[in-house]
């Protein structure tokens, strides 16, 4: 079954598969590569949200090393936080938005939106 | 209502940000010092200091952001005075400047120098865009430097200047860098970093003058040896700059004291962000202030959430980075606060951990190098007042390759 976690548009998009659900546990975060290197989340909900890697503030990948609490992703650089379901810059030093990219969720595959 | 802040670096300008993200849309004025366009700290002390960079400052912001910011921003204007009752500052020439609804004074810190080396052009403080670029012309290799403080400054300058080959000594009064405030175990095995790297690192003396007329020849230690020296460098900690202050009634003790919302204490309209600030720290049962980065830009929208008359953003631990040699010590919490619960790994091997617990045993801080998601374990764990043994137990005997 699909399920449509989030549509960013109506434009045709290309789906990414990034993991099979159980490959990311709860309150865990991964990047997933390619052309833009992408930052997998899922929340204690269970929830996946996808966001660009690389925090807006430094170069420093948000999947690999970042820190999840709730819906909010914290760089360990300089402690910049991220809302992983908007990209909003939470508290300086981050000032600019990560780009966030829609997540679909078909039999038990997770696929991002790009 | 016009908004007036005194100080146009991190704290000031961050400030600026902040206010106008929170929908402040009255008049706002900044009054900077120096004359360039606003830009940020920790490159002086790092990008602005290496071989790769041409040691420019690195602006706090696009000059579009800050177009979009609709400030009144008056570069090279030196405040010297603030009379409260009349809501005006005073410039060194004289000029007034008013304010309406919000006074924030960010004038940062000054570094210590050391008593009578005015007159001497190569001692160094690093603490401005001026001081880094004097200072880039002396790191030539083979030339040699005498580093005095081996504090964060001190010891990012010494690893930028052994980059460049120049020769390098620290001399630091402590037992070992940073034993006040780390501990004199941890200190000695940040030190390791420097030893490894090349850099001779003398603790436990003092410096008794610097040699020379003109220009500093060597530093005389308090035990009689001299060192010579082509330059000098002094990282000694620095003072919060309320000089200006003095004739202003406000409360100053070691920084300007503020409330838990960084308003001045005894006024209703006038704050403090900062290195300036020593405030009521939600975290800790005494006031206190915190010259770390992050600091900074956490007390911007703190005092724009309180101009605005809305709820204080969340409080966070003190963090402190340092780059040094090419290795990240990243500094969680207040290790002074507690005492050192663990300690294992080297500095220049890239695995120093080190922990510190209060008298109860809950973690209060943390260090490591090169190991951010460990840092973020521990700074979670100094959040929720995690006992060390549980900590242990939880993260590095379940997982020992966390160590």
């Amino acid at each position: 079954m699909a399920e449509r976690q989030k549509m960013m548009s109506t434009e045709t998009k290309s789906r990414r598969f990034a993991c099979v659900v159980d490959d990311l546990a709860k309150g865990e975060s991964m990047t997933i590569p390619g052309d833009i290197a992408i930052a997998l989340y899922r929340n204690d909900a269970g929830d996946f949200y996808a966001t660009a890697d690389i925090c807006t503030h430094e170069d420093w990948s948000l999947g690999n090393d970042s820190d999840l609490e709730g819906n909010e992703v914290t760089c360990p650089l300089h402690m910049a936080r991220f809302d992983i379901t908007s990209g909003k810059a939470l508290c300086f030093p981050a000032t600019i938005a990560l780009e966030t990219f829609g997540v679909e969720i078909e039999d038990d595959k997770v696929y991002i939106l790009t | 209502m016009s908004v007036l802040i005194v100080g146009a670096s991190v704290a000031g300008m961050r400030t600026i940000q902040a206010l106008r993200a929170r929908g402040f849309e009255g008049e706002i004025t900044a009054l900077g010092e120096e004359s360039h366009v606003p830009y940020d700290k920790p490159p002086l002390s790092k990008e602005m200091l290496a071989a790769t960079t041409s040691g420019e400052t690195v602006p706090l912001m696009t000059s579009e952001a800050l177009a979009t910011l609709d400030v009144d921003l008056r570069l090279g204007v030196r405040a010297a005075s603030l009379d409260a009752a009349r809501k005006t500052v005073v410039s060194d020439v004289g000029e007034e400047y008013r304010y309406g609804r919000a006074l924030v004074i960010a004038t940062g810190a000054t570094p210590r120098e050391l008593p009578g080396t005015d007159a001497l052009e190569n001692v160094y403080t690093v603490r401005t865009a001026d001081d880094v670029a004097r200072l880039r012309r002396e790191l030539v290799a083979g030339r040699k430097a005498v580093v005095i403080g081996a504090g964060f400054i001190g010891a990012e300058f010494a690893a930028a200047a052994t980059a460049h080959g120049v020769e390098v000594t620290m001399v630091e009064a402590q037992q070992s860098p940073l034993a006040l405030q780390l501990g004199a175990d941890v200190g000695n095995a940040l030190a390791g970093l420097h030893t490894n790297a090349g850099v001779v690192v003398l603790t436990g003396v003092s410096v008794d003058k610097l040699v020379g007329t003109g220009r500093a020849s060597a530093v005389r230690l308090a035990d009689g040896r001299e060192i010579p020296a082509d330059f000098v460098v002094v990282g000694i900690g620095a003072r919060p700059a309320t000089d200006w202050l003095a004739s202003s009634g406000l409360p100053i003790a070691d920084g300007i004291n503020c409330d838990e919302s960084l308003r001045v204490i005894g006024t209703s309209d006038v704050y403090a962000a900062g290195d300036v600030a020593r405030w009521r720290h939600p975290l800790y049962p005494e006031p206190v202030r915190i010259e770390h980065w992050t600091n900074a830009n956490e007390h911007a929208d703190a005092v724009a959430a309180a101009i605005m008359g809305e709820p204080a953003p969340r409080v966070s631990l003190p963090y402190v980075w340092s780059d040094q040699y090419g290795k990240r010590i990243q500094i969680i919490g207040r290790p002074a606060s507690g005492s050192l619960a663990m300690l294992r790994g080297e500095a220049h091997t890239g695995d120093l951990v080190a922990c510190y617990t209060d008298r109860d045993g809950a973690l209060v801080g943390a260090l490591v190098v090169d190991n951010p998601r460990l840092l973020m374990q521990f700074r979670k764990a100094v959040i929720a007042g995690e006992q060390y043994e549980h900590f242990e137990r939880r993260v590095f005997a379940a997982d020992p390759a966390q160590t």
